[in-house]
């Protein structure tokens, strides 16, 4: 499924557009600890934090991630969305929580599998 | 590190200690470096992991580093020099959960006690060195082949 599918499927709210709209997500991962998200994320995932601070987008890019979602209507620092346009990292939010969105991408099939 | 006349890559860069601002910008210089020598997407977001695990130790805990690139055909080099007050105890940092971060850090979604064996899961091969109130240095190699 493209980026901006799952964007419209789950009512994403798009903070910064960024460059990844065309990409196409086949897996996810969901975390708030830095280490263990640069670790475990593949190309092309979705990543769902709380996390708002500047290094997310440090994290994303470094990692080729197709996006971020900041769940719980997280409120990214100015710093954050800066970087985001600045790296053309594609920053989204939503009311859900983590599990919450979580749950919605495993319906659109969207898997966590490692 | 490689012998000199197999070194087709060598570059320098320069960490400031508690610059979250600029936080992983060597890490994509380096990445950058490494798309342009069209060396492979994996191999890539390996070197990712650990230049980004290692940039972050020394934003997080020294004053300031100096990072060596050394790219020969067989593998990737990188060695994280950093001046700042070393680690006292290697085995017990190397230990997974172990971590001395500041309630700031974590609240940064730093401090998981996960980066230094991150790096040793993810590297070819892994050396670290430290002298407590000097500094601490990582030799860190990823083959290509
Ligand atoms: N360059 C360094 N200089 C001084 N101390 C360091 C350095 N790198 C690591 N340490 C010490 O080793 C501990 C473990 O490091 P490690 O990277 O494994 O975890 P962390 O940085 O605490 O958490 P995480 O990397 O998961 O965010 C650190 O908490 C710190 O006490
Ligand atoms: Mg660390």
């Amino acid at each position: 499924m493209r980026l901006k599918e799952i964007i419209d499927a789950l009512n994403l709210e798009i903070l910064n557009q960024g460059d990844h709209l065309d990409d196409v997500v086949q897996g996810g991962y969901s975390g708030d600890l830095l280490s263990d998200v640069i670790a475990s994320t593949r190309k092309n995932d979705l990543w769902i934090t709380i996390q708002t601070h500047e290094n997310i987008i440090a994290v994303a890019s470094l990692k080729d991630l197709s996006g971020i979602i900041l769940a719980k209507n997280s409120v990214p620092l100015n710093e954050t969305l800066k970087n985001a346009k600045n790296e053309s990292v594609t920053l989204l939010r939503s009311p859900m929580t983590s599990f919450e969105l979580v749950a919605a991408l495993s319906n659109l099939g969207i898997s966590g599998k490692r | 590190m490689a012998n000199a006349e197999s070194v087709v890559f060598r570059k320098s860069y320069h960490i400031e200690g508690g610059n979250f601002q600029s936080a992983g910008s060597v890490s994509k210089k380096i990445k950058q470096i490494l798309k342009q020598l069209n060396i492979d997407g994996e191999i890539i977001w390996r070197a990712m992991i650990v230049a980004y695990e290692a940039e972050m130790n020394v934003v997080l805990y020294a004053s300031e580093a100096e990072v060596i690139l050394e790219i020969s055909p067989k593998k990737i080099c990188m060695i994280f020099k950093d001046k700042g007050p070393g680690i006292p105890d290697i085995p017990l940092a190397m230990t997974e959960g172990y971590s001395t971060a500041t309630r700031e850090m974590r609240e940064r979604g730093f401090g998981a006690g996960l980066g230094l064996p991150n790096i040793k899961k993810t590297a070819d091969n892994f050396d670290i060195q430290s002298t407590v109130g000097s500094g601490t240095q990582l030799i860190i190699d990823i083959n290509i082949f």
